[in-house]
């Protein structure tokens, strides 16, 4: 008997409609857990580097964390990975809301999607019965409204729906799926499930999901519960309110949007407004979010109520989360009810909110600037709100300038040439960043946005404070119940951390601590992609309920996997070193391992070479961030070693090879 | 007739629909509760409680599964409140062959709550960390009555339709005509 998962994949062939239902071996879950671990696996072994994006070789896989579908509290993530066809690295982008415990409970761990449907179709998959099943009728509708016509149509009003907009189907960069009350936006896999004629993914389980060792489980299960409701009540001082709780930055709920309104860039990530925020726009704003919000929901199995449902005057109603309540707004320097508006209809097409409303802000930039002209926006409203509404509906149906949009600021400023490059500035691995733009650099987020392969900062950092506490009481007073970090140096590096002086950034934390600081952040992510668990409540907030030290018996009781801290920190190792091997096979060197050029106004080269020097050879890369021979055996990676080997990865002249392949992709697009 | 007064704890749950979040723990907590051995699995199939939900309607309604009724009633009316349209059976917690829920998956048999017995409080409660479920404890007067038979209660309503004294002259009739 297998517990926590099901030991079952269900694996699809959309190109001859086949489907089977395939056991998975249990070895491979105790050396990578489950989700992004196994999938990482899946997507190493099947898809090597020639397949491209929109190949009907690349895969899609829809994964359960391991421990989804258990009672553990905030368990309820689906995992999808492919190849991006953005970065055309391996992409891996999570969703709350409810559909991997669903998923489950029909008794699957992942559906794995391969080839192409000729036509427009959907799944339905009712415990053992799977279909696919025509969604001609489907074609257009918006990811929100296509869920209720399908739950209508099969009569299911319990199904959990993921589904893609226009923007999917018409394989916009920048994609999402949506499901639920969440969405997987980041990486563009929407326009993936949209290449391969999938239109949706419908679920509904009624079976069990068994528990190896029940009390002991339940134990951990209560003192989550217990420590969640400790610290609701017990805020931590000393941070912006937003980090001061648990669950995602409870956009939600609050009202004062000072800090992001005035720290956050509008625009196309170019202005800040340090006087923004006023009693005026605090009480519109206000009135505005009041107004629209019905009601602060949960993800399955969650009490944190990081979402809402929104209902715009006029408009159906949709359901948001976290910071795509001002992404809108402040690319248009616009108000909030512009910004709610106009998220509704980015929900139902299905687009990413935060390289959506960027590619629009970045176009505007380019008119402006005269790089693009009348004729490339015939029939644009003058108004900046109304250019934002036409823009967006251009770019999900690729008409005329959004079928270059729809790409990216990044391929799309290839293909405008004529200077656009420089407009595309907010990116990482080809992929659009946050907008943030800041003075002094910070080598803990250096190292974290060079070498993530998450692609976004908030799905990287997390567990260390993002700034020092101004006061050594302040300091003291925080790291007394810091009973979370894996290591007790971890609280002297914050104690002795200053926000002035010798021991302040960027030369403090040293490099050797940053290794420590970034490795732990990024590892309690991995693991949380594995298990199913929302970074809400482990690795994206201070002090979580989830941490290295309950972890294991988590593991252990759940699964039934003999696991400890040493165990666990090797398996996130290998199956992160996993998801770094598929992209050293697709390309990705040093080279690429870089934030924005203006992220920090005050940049230092020879140190940050120095981080990254040290941070590789920390993680056991080489020079060029590619896993070395000794880490890769130490870690039962010789096969990864093995194909490198074969491939000539070891032995290739520094940068050249690489740089030749993204040139070649940038003339791909042009044709 | 009159019996005599006693005081009773009577255990109830306060269900406030407004602060529900649609997370549904109550389901896998339930389900979980009542697996054999206890906690060995879950599925909110099996669940006692089950969350009506339709998010985007602001549909959200737990409720507890209660009495079975072998066949279907004839409650097929809508309540509308604060603008919201609600199924009667939204409010039903009986299971019932006019719908799916409130039966185990397998056998069909029919769920009933029963307040997590042994425990402290029903785990529902406990694991509502949004207050939508609170136990109430109170006390309640219950008048004793004793139980009349058969025949009396025949008796009363035929009083009741036909007046008490053409009862008796029915009666002292049809004694005499013996």
């Amino acid at each position: 008997m297998r517990y926590a998962e099901t030991g079952y994949n269900l694996e699809i062939d959309l190109t001859r409609g086949n489907i089977e239902r395939v056991e998975t071996d249990p070895r491979d879950t105790a050396l990578y857990l489950g989700g992004l671990g196994t999938s990482a696996k899946l997507l190493w072994d099947r898809v090597p580097p020639g397949v491209e994006p929109f190949s009907p070789d690349n895969l899609l896989i829809f994964a359960t964390g391991l421990l989804c579908g258990t009672p553990a509290t905030g368990c309820n993530r689906t995992i999808v990975s492919t190849i991006s066809p953005q970065t055309e690295l391996m992409a891996f982008s999570m969703m709350g809301g409810f559909l991997a415990p669903e998923l489950k409970y029909a008794g699957y761990d992942k559906v794995i999607l391969r080839g192409k449907s000729p036509d427009l179709v959907y799944l339905w998959i009712k415990d053992d019965k799977v279909e696919i099943r025509d969604a001609a009728h489907l074609k257009g509708k918006g990811a929100v409204e296509t869920a209720t016509l399908i739950r209508q149509e099969l009569k299911e009003p319990k199904a959990q729906v993921a589904a893609i907009g226009m923007a999917g189907e018409n394989k916009v960069y920048f994609a999402s799926i949506e499901q639920g009350r969440s969405s997987a936006s980041r990486g563009g896999i929407g326009a993936v499930m949209g290449d391969k004629g999938v239109k949706a993914i419908v679920v509904r389980g009624t079976k069990d999901v068994n528990i190896a060792r029940p009390a002991e489980f339940m134990e951990l299960c209560n003192e989550v519960m217990q420590y969640i409701k400790f610290r609701n009540e017990n805020p931590i001082a000393g941070v912006m309110p937003i980090l001061a709780g648990l669950g995602s930055p409870q956009e939600m709920k609050v009202h004062d949007e000072k800090w992001h309104t005035e720290n956050f860039m509008w625009g196309n990530s170019r202005v800040r407004r340090k006087d923004f925020w006023n009693d005026e726009i605090a009480r519109e704003w206000m009135e505005t979010l009041d107004s629209m919000r019905t009601r602060l929901i949960s993800c399955y199995n969650c009490p944190m109520t990081c979402g809402a449902t929104i209902s715009p005057p006029g408009l159906p109603t949709y359901m948001m989360k976290c910071f795509s309540k001002l992404t809108y707004t402040m690319a248009a320097f616009s108000d909030l009810e512009f910004g709610l508006g106009i998220a509704q209809s980015a929900t139902e097409y299905g687009v990413d909110g935060f390289s959506a409303p960027q590619v629009m802000a970045f176009a505007l930039e380019l008119y402006e600037n005269g790089i693009l002209t009348d004729d490339d926006f015939p029939g644009m409203p003058s108004d900046n709100e109304g250019r934002f509404y036409w823009l967006l509906d251009k770019i999900v149906r690729r008409e005329g300038i959004g079928d270059v949009l729809a790409n990216g600021t990044y391929w799309a400023a290839r293909q405008i040439g004529n200077g656009a490059e420089a407009y595309a500035h907010n990116n990482i691995k080809k992929h659009e960043q946050l907008p943030l733009k800041l003075s002094m650099l910070n080598p803990i987020y250096f190292l974290m946005y060079a070498t993530g392969e998450k692609m976004n900062i908030t799905q990287i950092e997390g567990q260390f404070p993002q700034a020092p506490f101004p006061k050594r009481e302040q300091r003291e007073a925080f790291v007394k119940d810091w009973f979370q970090v894996p290591d007790e140096k971890f609280k002297q590096y914050f104690l002795d951390w200053e926000l002035r002086g010798e021991k302040s950034i960027p030369y403090y934390p040293t490099p050797e601590m940053c290794c420590d600081i970034v490795d732990w952040q990024e590892r309690m992510h991995y693991i949380d992609d594995a298990l199913g668990m929302c970074a809400g409540l482990s690795s994206f907030p201070l002090k979580p309920p989830y941490h290295i030290h309950n972890y294991p018996k988590f593991i252990a009781s759940g699964a039934g996997i003999d696991m400890d801290e040493d165990k666990l920190t090797q398996a996130a190792k290998r199956y992160r070193t996993l998801v770094r091997a598929n992209n050293i096979r697709r390309g990705m060197r040093r080279k690429d391992e870089k934030p924005p050029k203006n992220h920090w106004k005050k940049r230092f080269p020879e140190l940050e070479e120095k981080l990254l020097d040290t941070y590789y050879q920390f993680k056991g890369w080489n020079k060029q961030g590619i896993p070395t021979q000794a880490a890769l055996h130490e870690l039962g990676l010789d096969y990864v070693f093995e194909d490198f080997e074969k491939r000539g990865i070891y032995s290739e002249p520094v940068d050249v090879p690489s740089t030749a392949t993204s040139a070649e992709k940038g003339k791909e697009v042009q044709s | 007739m009159t019996g005599e007064k006693t005081k009773k704890i009577i255990k109830t749950i306060r269900i406030d629909a407004d602060k529900c979040n649609g997370c549904r723990a109550c389901e896998v907590i339930c389900s979980a509760f009542h697996a054999t051995p206890k906690y060995s699995s879950n599925n909110p199939e099996r669940s006692r409680i089950r969350v009506v939900r339709h998010p985007l309607k602001d549909i959200y309604v737990p409720v507890y599964a209660g009495e079975h009724a072998p066949a279907e009633c004839m409650g097929r009316d809508k309540y509308v409140i604060d603008g919201k349209e609600y199924d009667e059976c939204a409010f039903c917690r009986a299971s019932c062959p006019s719908r799916d829920i409130f039966k185990e998956p397998d056998s069909g048999l029919p769920l009933k709550c029963d307040m997590c017995e042994g425990e402290d409080e029903p785990l529902c409660i406990k694991w509502c960390v949004n207050d939508a479920l609170i136990l109430e404890e109170r006390e309640e007067e219950v008048e004793e009555v004793a139980e009349r038979e058969e025949l009396e209660i025949g008796l009363a309503s035929l009083a009741n339709k036909h007046g008490l004294q053409q009862i008796i002259d029915t009666i002292a009739r049809m004694s005499m005509a013996k």
